[in-house]
């Protein structure tokens, strides 16, 4: 045995230092790609130029590439490159892709999309009707068990059909392909975001005779078949991913990169030192992260991109316990925290303060709905509504959060202002994720942070998560019968400006009510390699990758 | 031996058994399933996903089909990657594990007992003082500082390994040290002090009295008695080493297998945390056995068979 | 010259006082003090534990800080005359948080490095010398706790106890105890088959005189080096349950938890990793090298 194990330790050593010449350019490299990374230099629109190699990091294995079954960004991410939806966001807009076209009924209800005939799937079959047919109703019956089903509940019947409503068959579903290349989509209420609804990965076709034919389909690069500007290569579970371009794709002539490698790095220090290194051409948000303690250091280089994204980060209260079931406490707490603050000092990707629920992007009253660290109403607020309550001192007050170390800081930022401006004692208790789920959504808690990260871009998505007391989502016990009414009313209304009044009296509601303290909007945060053109993130914060190109 | 074997080897299936048992309703016990997340899934979806991965059975039915499906080493698909099961999880994942953990425990025992060795020969003296002060740091640093340092000093700095990924041999080399540091660290303790012992025993001044060189009587009669509590320890270590480190996995890129067991319990992702605790507790029972066996073959003076002497 | 009987003087030979005992009669332990007091480097160790343990209690008392109050616009900076350790990502000063961590950090190790030794030795050293089927079960036992997810024990835990440093103790035993009682096994399998088990036992002592004075005593090196893994892995797995929320919780830190929030910081800020681990190493050197010593003082061979 002790011989094998000297053989074993001297190869180590001697590759050991065999490698170490080898080293010193590497080395060289890296302190090249500083400097450049330092300079500013102007953007000049660039062209491709240059091996059109992109080299990314996935942060952890994608789940699945099968659109009907993803629901995290990793998924997506890969999802987006291998498929083309009818509808595919371009700087910001759905822009009709593998349709061609579409008639909207007076109603607004009934959607007929004409398909090109030119769109092909990886493997060479032609991408028609009944393929998109075939895959939304894959996602909402019962038996595929995607957890996303509800992302295809606007269709009518699908919410019915995915429930297991008696007598609702897949043939209800308000889905139909009337010729090959014909598709005709009924909705269960006028959906004002409808389209680009259409642009997110559930609603991705597939090639029906393959997942027919082979139900694992998706779980290796040799047999998944899209319709993207991209296919995959290989896929060497939990190490690396390759996706090459597509030359079947129908627009392929506006897909400059060849080959998109990526890496599955998990460690966020890791990433940043590849990417500094040479070996990663992006690193960071919407893919993977950055170390918060990086971030003042790439801000001061001017390395930092900060891209504003669709969500919200919050205090949810318990509003059926004391002391929170008293709207003034809930507001003098919301008051009191300093949020610009926050946003510049803890989390320090560039967050914006929040003082409404819905994003600025979808704002219905981008002004806020009240005063940041606004300390002397929240005295004001406190003592009032503690002699509401008939309460001489407070009960003993728990903020809960997830494990994680950003959320842990900002928890233990806001202990100490609300300490120092309203001289209260909060205890801080964090608890592993799915335990503080559960203990959220069964009302075990006083006052707690959650996010939400919209699936879509309009503020109901926002809104809806308080609607109803037990919903998925409220946690916090709040209902409001004007609110639920408002939106409800807001589901019917085909006048988009009537529409968008009626919800932003909702939001005055929610915000008069606070049954959550926002405390700021989402952003992304990411470095790139200078050569890196083109990459889009959308308002979501989803990445898309066609139109990316190499410009060196 | 045969008899012992036998014995010990229904044992062993016991204590299989009981370790899947304890896991399995530990599992059930701890708040949270597969499918909690912070968007409450509406009951009939809910319902519709358990009974499509077979949750909606009596708990008591599912542990049996487990028991079943541990037999014939079918683990099932995995409930939060989709794309694979967990027996290619697991098909997937050793390999590297093991490789990288073989690399460790080599460099770990080779640089422990030589490090120990030389400190008992010098005890007291500057030889022994160093190598107990390398021990103790590698005791007292945990691999989670220990690897991100080596990988800022010699990748980042130095340049002389690559940063992270598992592409070749040279992605090897810092993992395997950052793995190796605390069982380096503890067995050149173990040895030292065992060695210390050892060496004022009647057999080695008998050793050296008969005129016998102080190397061998160190490599012949000493380390060989010295070694015993290296090898006890070996058998948990290997089992630990070999199935891989969350920590150092992450920090380098290692696609092995020591994140599933602690990705699969954030996950609830039961099928994969049964198909890893039930893998890991057969490599731990097969190497504590092991270990026994060997400890009669370095010291023949032990019976492990016998029931007391009395 | 003659020699004659005059010569020679019988000298008066009292058979009882060959049986006095010329040096002071010294019990083991106090002969064990006296002996690691000679030991310089055992008893500088020691100094520096006491100390350590003082500061831990006094220093957050008299100092000017507090380990809680966030000063968000002085966050991030180095070691200065106000701030002897730097300040952390929120502007906390780092010198008292480090006194204030090493009062949990200090109070969970050897606590939980205690109770591991006491569970350790008492079930390994019963195992090991009885063998058989005793040592089958008990053994086996232990395997089913090391392999069983402690992930999700702790867990469990998490939601039937109050988070605090009781139940991080307990956390950690209750696997912690595993390796000492393997280790103490293994010693003692070794031990009982040497022939001053066999004199002990012919003498007529009993079993547990046999286990707890003489196998447990000649097994003492190999506890001692395990204590030093144990007391070290304590502190850093306490990190890891408070982080899950086990533990104490925030702001509270122990060294741990600073040593694992600093890590991403070493790039930056290196003093918010440093210095934890620093006292960390520091203090385990220590307790080491203090091992070591009282491990040569209690040596029955070393006695000179």
């Amino acid at each position: 045995m002790k011989k094998s194990v000297f053989a074993l330790l001297s190869s180590v050593l001697v590759l050991g230092t065999a490698l170490a010449g080898c080293g010193g350019n590497e080395q060289a490299g890296q302190q090249n790609n500083g400097n450049s990374g330092s300079q500013e230099q102007p953007a000049a629109p660039a062209e491709p130029k240059g091996p059109q190699v992109l080299k990314l990091n996935l942060h952890s294995e994608p789940p699945t590439a099968d659109p009907g079954l993803a629901e995290d960004t990793t998924s997506g991410a890969i999802i987006r490159a291998t498929f083309d939806n009818l509808m595919r966001l371009k700087d910001g807009k759905p822009e009709p892709s593998v349709a061609v076209d579409y008639k909207v009924s007076d109603d607004l209800k009934t959607y007929t999309f004409t398909l090109r005939q030119d769109v092909k799937w990886s493997n060479g079959d032609p991408v028609t009707a009944h393929d998109f047919e075939y895959a939304w109703k894959r996602v909402l019956d019962p038996a595929t068990a995607a957890n996303y089903a509800y992302q295809l509940y606007y269709i009518k019947n699908g919410e019915k059909f995915n429930k297991g409503e008696a007598g609702i068959t897949r043939d209800d579903v308000g889905v139909k392909a009337l010729d090959d290349y014909t598709l005709q989509v009924e909705l269960e209420n006028p959906t004002p975001y409808f389209l680009e609804l259409l642009t997110f990965y559930t609603y991705s076709p597939v090639n029906k005779k393959v997942v027919e034919a082979n139900p694992e389909w998706a779980n290796e690069a040799a047999t998944h078949v899209g319709n993207g500007p991209f296919k995959m290569e290989t896929w060497e579970h939990k190490s690396k991913l390759v996706l090459v371009k597509n030359e079947n794709y129908w627009d392929k002539d506006a897909v400059k990169l060849d080959r998109i490698e990526f890496s599955m790095i998990e460690d966020l220090s890791t990433e940043l030192s590849m990417f500094e290194n040479g070996e990663l051409d992006w690193a960071g948000e919407p893919l993977g992260d950055l170390p918060l303690d990086a971030l003042p250091a790439l801000k001061d280089q001017g390395r930092l991109t900060t891209h504003p994204i669709a969500g919200t980060y919050w205090y949810k209260f318990n509003t059926e316990q004391k002391p929170f079931d008293n709207v003034k406490i809930r507001k003098a707490f919301a008051y009191a925290i300093d949020r610009k603050a926050i946003v510049e000092n803890v989390s320090q990707g560039g967050e914006i303060p929040a003082m409404g629920a819905v994003p600025p992007s979808m704002a219905l009253n981008p002004d806020g709905y009240f005063k940041d660290n606004d300390v002397e109403t929240a005295k004001k607020l406190l003592e009032e509504g503690m002699k509401e309550s008939g309460l001489t001192e407070l009960p003993p007050i728990t903020l809960s959060y997830n494990t994680h170390d950003g959320h842990k800081k900002i928890a233990e930022a806001i202990q100490d202002q609300w300490k120092k401006a309203l001289g209260v004692e909060v205890t801080l208790k964090n608890t592993e994720w799915k335990v503080y789920i559960e203990d959220l959504h069964e009302g075990n808690f006083q006052v707690g942070r959650m996010g939400w990260l919209g699936d879509f871009n309009d503020p109901v998505n926002f809104l809806e998560l308080f609607k109803d007391k037990y919903g998925g989502t409220n946690d916090t016990r709040w209902e409001h019968p004007k609110y639920k009414e408002l939106l409800t009313q807001s589901a019917s209304e085909t006048d988009p400006e009537k529409r968008k009044e009626l919800l932003a009296q909702a939001e005055q509601i929610l915000m008069d009510e606070m049954p959550v303290a926002p405390i700021y909007f989402y952003t992304m945060n990411w470095v790139k390699a200078d050569k890196v053109q083109g990459v889009q993130v959308d308002g979501l914060g989803f990445v898309d990758y066609k139109w990316a190109y190499i410009s060196e | 031996m045969i008899r012992y074997l036998g014995k010990r080897i229904f044992y062993m299936i016991i204590a299989l058994f009981l370790i899947i048992t304890a896991t399995f309703w530990l599992m059930q016990a701890v708040p949270g399933g597969p499918f909690t997340s912070e968007k409450q899934v509406p009951p009939e979806i809910e319902a519709a996903l358990n009974a499509h991965y077979g949750l909606d059975k009596p708990l008591f039915e599912q542990y049996v089909d487990y028991l079943i499906r541990v037999i014939t080493w079918d683990l099932g698909p995995s409930f939060k990657e989709k794309a694979s099961t967990v027996n290619q999880i697991i098909e997937r994942g050793f390999p590297v594990s093991l490789h990288l953990g073989l690399q460790s425990l080599a460099i770990a025992i080779f640089g422990g007992i030589t490090l120990g060795v030389i400190a008992a020969l010098r005890h007291n003296k500057w030889q022994d003082y160093t190598a107990m002060v390398i021990a103790v740091l590698g005791l007292s640093v945990p691999n989670f500082i220990l690897a991100s340092f080596y990988q800022y000093i010699f990748s980042i700095k130095l340049g002389w390994f690559p940063i992270a990924q598992w592409e070749g041999f040279e992605y090897t080399v810092l993992p395997s040290f950052a793995l190796a540091a605390l069982p380096l660290a503890f067995i050149a303790r173990l040895t030292r002090s065992n060695m210390i012992e050892v060496m004022s025993q009647d057999y080695i001044k008998t050793a050296k009295a008969k005129g016998l060189s102080t190397f061998t009587t160190t490599v012949k009669h000493a380390i060989r008695n010295a070694l015993l509590p290296v090898i006890t320890y070996l058998g948990p270590l290997s089992a630990n080493i070999l199935t891989g480190s969350f920590v150092v996995e992450r920090i380098f890129g290692v696609p092995g297998l020591g994140r599933e067991f602690v990705m699969s319990i954030s996950n609830r992702d039961y099928t994969v945390i049964m198909g890893t605790t039930v893998f890991y507790a057969i490599l731990l029972v097969v190497l504590v056995l092991l270990v026994d066996l060997a400890y009669t073959i370095v010291d023949p003076r032990i019976k492990l068979a016998d029931g007391g002497k009395e | 010259m003659q020699l004659t009987k005059e010569h020679f003087e019988p000298i008066s030979m009292d058979l009882r006082e060959a049986e006095d005992i010329k040096r002071p009669s010294l019990s083991f332990w106090a002969d064990a003090w006296r002996r690691l007091k000679m030991n310089k480097v055992a008893m500088a160790s020691l100094v520096f534990l006491i100390l350590l343990g003082l500061c831990a209690i006094f220093v957050p008392l008299i100092s000017s800080h507090d380990y809680y109050t966030t000063e968000l616009t002085n966050k991030n900076k180095p070691p200065s005359a106000e701030h002897w350790f730097g300040t952390d990502d929120l502007g906390r000063d780092m010198f008292v948080r480090i006194w204030h961590g090493a009062r949990i950090s200090l109070e969970v190790g050897f606590a939980a490095g205690l109770i591991d030794l006491i569970i350790g030795v008492i079930w390994g050293g019963i195992a090991g010398f009885f063998g058989g089927r005793i040592d089958e079960y008990m053994m086996r036992f232990a395997d089913i706790l090391y392999a069983v997810p402690y992930l999700l024990v702790v867990i469990l835990l998490l939601v039937v106890l109050q988070p605090g440093v009781g139940t991080i103790i307990i956390a950690l035993t209750i696997t912690g105890w595993i390796g000492m009682a393997r280790i103490v096994r293994g010693q003692v399998l070794q031990l009982k088959a040497q022939e001053f088990v066999l004199a002990a036992r012919s003498l007529g002592a009993d079993n547990g005189r046999i286990i707890f004075k003489h196998l447990i005593p000649n097994a003492l090196g190999p506890i001692l080096v395990t204590l030093s893994l144990t007391v070290p892995q304590a502190i850093f797995t306490e990190s890891f349950l408070s982080f899950l929320g086990l533990g104490v919780s925030a702001p509270v830190a122990s060294w741990g938890t600073m040593a694992s929030e600093g890590l991403s910081a070493l790039r930056y800020y290196p003093w918010r990793l440093m210095f934890p681990a620093i006292f960390i190493s520091v203090t385990m050197l220590a307790f080491n090298l203090l091992g070591d010593g009282i491990r040569d003082a209690v040596d029955p061979r070393l006695r000179k």
